[in-house]
Order: C-alpha cells, then sequence, then structure tokens
C-alpha cells in the first residue's frame, strides 16, 4: 500500500531528520514508530503527506509517487491520508461538527465550505462517524469545551471522515492519561481493523505500543534500527533503538 | 554532595545587557551627565508662565460652565460629521486592512506578496496622522471627506500591521490539520486562520472606532472637518464655556464607546 524509499530530509540548519530510509506498510497492517525524541518520527510521517518536504526519495501510495507532486495534484492526493494530531490540532473555536466535515475540505468547492453547505451524503457520514466514536451528542459544542480524551475522538473521526485509505498517526496518546490512552488507542486499531485501513502509529510509550500494534520499527538518528514483530522487543534491542539504560521494570521488586 | 557551608551564601543576578563592569558605569554616568544639560539647556521664561497660567484659569472656569445651547448647531452638526467620517472610514479601513494583512502574514503568503503588504503597511504607519490630514485638506479642500481619508488610511495601518502579527502566531498545527485534509489556501484562511484570529479582529476593529472617532477631533483642526473643526472655532472666538461644552461631549461619547467595545469583546470571546 504504502511503500518509502530511499527517502532522506535535511533541514535547512544541517540537520539530517532521515537518511534513505526504506519502509513499505501493507493494506490494514497497524505499525508503530518508536524512537527517542529527535529520532525524526515526526518528519518521517509528515514526509509522507508533505507537510514536511522530503530532500530526496519516493513515497508511493498505491502507484502515486507523493514527492513528485505539483501543489494540486498534491492537494488531491492528501485527501486519501488522513492525519491525527499529538495535541489533537481540532480548530478550537468552532463547533465538533464543523471540525469532523472539516475532513472533507479536499472535496468540496470554496463556496461549500464558506456558508458551511456542505453535501447531505458528508453530513450523513459526519453524523455516522460521530456516532462510531460516541460523540453523537456533543455535535453542535464547541471543541475548547471538551475533554482531552473527547477531542481527540473528534480528530478521529475528522480523519476519518476524508475516506482516507491510510492514517498518519502522530502521537495521539501524548496529552492523555494511561486509562484514556488505552481506550484511544483500542478505538483506533478497532477502526483500522473493521476498514482494512493501514496505519503508521508514532508513538512514545514502548508498553502501550506492544499492546496495540501489530509490528514495530524503531527510529534512531534517522535510520531504521528495529523491523519487527512487538514480542521481538527486548532488552538488546530497546538499547539499540535509544541507547544504554536500564530496561528492566521489575528490577526494585525483584531485589525485595 | 558537601556539607551546606561549603556552599556560597550570596548570589546576584548577573547584569543581563553591559557585562563589562567599566563600560556599564561609565555609560549609566554619561546619560546622567547629558539629562543633566538638557534639562538646563531648557529656557523657561516664567512671566510667559504666569500669563499662560491666568489664560488656563479662564479656560478651565469656562470648562466647569458649559455652554452647550448657544453654539448648538454647530456643535450638534459637527459631532454628526465626526461620528460620520468615524464610522464610515472605520469599515472602509477595516475591509481593506483585511487582505492586506493577511498578505503581510509571513506564514500564509510567499514572500514578494508578503513584502508588498508590510511596505503599505510601513507607509500607512510612518505618517501620523494630522501630516495625512494636511496633505488630503490640499487635495480635497476642507470638510468631512478629507477626513474621512485620513482615518481610512491610518486604520488601515494599524489593523493590518496587528492583524498580520496575530495571524503569524496563529497555532500551526491547526493549520497543518487542515492542510493535511487537501483544503486549498482559501479553506485553510476560512477554517483555520479565521477562527484564531476573529476574535481579535473584532476586538482591534472596535478599539480603532474609539481612536478614530478622537482623532477625528483632533484633525478637525487642521481642517478635515468634524467636532475637531467646531472646537477650533470656538477656541478661536475666544469662547472658552462653548469649548468646554464641546470637550465634555467628546469624553462622554469615548467613555460610552469604552465600555461598549470592552462589552462586546467579552462577548466573542
Amino acid at each position: 500500500m504504502l511503500e518509502i524509499a530511499n527517502l532522506s530530509k535535511v533541514y535547512k540548519t544541517g540537520d539530517k531528520a532521515l537518511i534513505e530510509v526504506d519502509l513499505s506498510v501493507p493494506k490494514g497492517q497497524i505499525m508503530g514508530l518508536i524512537g527517542p525524541s529527535g529520532a525524526g518520527k515526526s518528519t518521517l510521517i509528515r514526509c509522507i503527506n508533505r507537510l514536511v518536504e522530503p530532500t530526496s526519495g519516493k513515497v508511493l501510495l498505491g502507484d502515486v509517487d507523493l514527492v513528485q507532486l505539483s501543489n494540486r495534484s498534491l492537494r488531491s492526493q492528501r485527501r486519501r491520508i488522513g492525519m491525527i494530531f499529538q495535541e489533537y490540532s481540532l480548530i478550537e473555536r468552532l463547533t465538533v461538527m464543523e471540525n469532523v466535515l472539516s475532513g472533507r475540505l479536499g472535496y468540496v468547492p470554496f463556496w461549500r465550505s464558506w456558508t458551511r453547505r456542505f453535501p447531505s451524503q458528508d453530513i450523513q457520514r459526519a453524523y455516522q462517524l460521530l456516532d462510531r466514536v460516541g460523540l453523537l451528542e456533543h455535535c453542535d459544542k464547541r471543541a475548547d469545551a471538551l475533554s482531552g480524551g473527547q477531542r481527540q475522538r473528534v480528530g478521529i473521526a475528522r480523519a476519518l471522515t476524508q475516506g482516507p485509505e491510510l492514517l498518519l498517526v502522530d502521537e495521539p496518546t501524548a496529552s492523555l492519561d494511561p486509562k484514556t490512552s488505552r481506550q484511544i488507542m483500542r478505538l483506533l486499531t478497532e477502526i483500522c481493523t473493521e476498514r482494512n485501513l493501514p496505519a503508521i502509529v508514532n508513538i512514545h510509550d514502548v508498553p502501550l505500543a506492544q499492546q496495540f500494534m501489530q509490528r514495530i520499527v524503531g527510529l534512531r538518528a534517522g535510520k531504521i534500527v528495529f523491523d519487527g514483530h512487538p514480542k521481538a522487543l527486548n532488552e538488546e534491542t530497546l538499547t539499540a533503538i535509544y541507547g544504554e539504560e536500564d530496561w528492566n521494570p521489575s528490577r526494585e521488586e525483584a531485589e525485595l | 554532595m558537601r556539607p551546606s557551608d561549603a556552599y556560597p551564601n550570596y548570589w546576584r543576578k548577573p547584569p543581563q545587557i553591559l557585562t563589562h563592569r567599566q563600560w556599564r558605569i561609565g555609560i549609566q554616568l554619561a546619560i546622567l551627565a547629558y539629562l543633566i544639560l538638557a534639562g538646563a539647556s531648557i529656557e523657561v521664561d516664567w512671566q510667559r508662565v504666569a500669563m499662560g497660567l491666568e489664560r488656563g484659569q479662564r479656560f478651565i472656569m469656562g470648562f466647569l460652565q458649559p455652554d452647550f445651547s448657544s453654539r448648538w448647531r454647530d456643535i450638534s452638526q459637527g459631532l454628526i460629521e465626526s461620528l460620520t467620517m468615524t464610522l464610515t472610514s472605520t469599515v472602509i479601513g477595516v475591509i481593506i486592512s483585511v487582505p492586506i494583512g493577511i498578505g503581510a502574514a509571513r506564514n500564509l503568503t510567499p514572500r514578494p506578496v508578503y513584502l508588498v503588504c508590510r511596505g503599505i503597511i510601513a507607509v500607512s504607519r510612518a505618517l501620523q496622522e494630522i501630516i495625512i490630514a494636511i496633505f488630503f485638506v490640499a487635495m480635497f479642500g476642507f470638510g468631512p471627506f478629507a477626513g474621512f481619508l485620513t482615518l481610512s488610511f491610518a486604520t488601515i495601518g494599524f489593523l493590518a500591521k496587528l492583524l498580520a502579527d496575530d495571524i503569524e502566531e496563529i497555532e500551526p498545527g491547526q493549520a497543518d490539520a487542515i492542510r493535511a485534509t487537501g483544503a486549498t489556501w482559501w479553506q485553510l484562511i476560512n477554517y483555520a486562520v479565521q477562527p484564531q484570529v476573529m476574535p481579535r479582529l473584532i476586538g482591534l476593529s472596535l478599539y480603532r472606532l474609539d481612536i478614530n472617532f478622537r482623532e477625528s477631533a483632533v484633525i478637525g483642526i487642521v481642517g478635515a472637518g468634524g467636532i475637531g473643526a467646531t472646537l477650533n472655532t470656538a477656541i478661536d472666538r475666544y469662547e472658552y464655556d462653548s469649548a468646554g461644552a464641546i470637550l465634555l461631549t467628546i469624553i462622554v461619547i469615548v467613555m460610552l464607546a469604552e465600555y461598549g467595545s470592552g462589552y462586546i469583546r467579552k462577548l466573542v470571546q
């Protein structure tokens, strides 16, 4: 489904964020991307929908190379890629419904989005998705009136209204408590399974990644240093990704 | 860790600007010396001060006994002119400054457009209202039309700059989220930028309405019509009681505008 080949990104400051990364994600696979801060996780997923311009390489979604596209065709290809953000990135002063409908912006002409007169099937789909994430009765509230977990559900609904073929998920649970984090991850993985959607999920929390991901890719200093099943993560592989640290969580208990 | 008495028990904030001690003291002394010399060079003619105070006293007396009635026709006409000027120039100014403000936001526009819009803002801000008013009065003659043009022009510089600065500080995540949906540039403005800057734009427009009313009194003095012209005439005729009435009217209207706009700004948050 998604093929990344030789992808490099050098920032203007000279920082090499990604160095010739090769990665492929098949249909329906939920892949976790882990690695220390600054390893290039965010850059990698933002290079896919070109919120960050890659310096060189290929990003094939189906058989379209996203890196080569002109602005206009990039916009129409972006509709195929849903994105979910760390701080939710909802438009705080708009209603929940407007936020969800904004997922259709790439499909409707300006006058429709300006007057908020979206096509009736878009509205129906938005209601259906709000129901799926459990926020149907909140649809007319302003987004800033919701709790963190509810906001992220709106973020998920917005990404899905696009009718995406791929989900990019940037630290979805970094601002949430452990219980809400698990609920959000469960919702995400359920939805991906229902729709056979592939997803790339940036995630800090290794146990959470192991619990919900089908595959883990470890990034360190712009290079892939681990690619395998979550069960294959052990002291040795974690050290390869993050560097030297005591990885055994039960050490203090063991001493007692 | 050593025992606590092994650590220093005093601490001073290090100087932030001039770290070199001699330079710091030298520059401070130089500033003080200049201040004393400059103060000594101001010539004060105490006789003229005394005369001025006497005239000021007459003015204050007139102010305490304002006369609204004998020049009421002039006052009301000046007021209507000023209010008309204020409202029309604010509306036109806001309408023109929104596109310029968007154009002058670095995070939304290509470099050439940005430079042109910032240029327009710089010109508008560099010229003080009185100077523009003199210019427009010379071009279009005495009266409120020159005042209307002056205030519109000044509004553009003020609003477009503050709007542009506000747009540059929007939360980039929200704009990224809208971009990621495949939205066009216009949709990005409508969905990601407008909701974030709208309360401030409304607040600034109302604030500018206040300023334009006050400025309309000032530019009237150089011939741009309105209540300022009436005030100028009253002072020229030594009618300090009428002048006092005009000043009181201006103060009341400014206060009403102040409270009104504060109330509306709270509503739109």
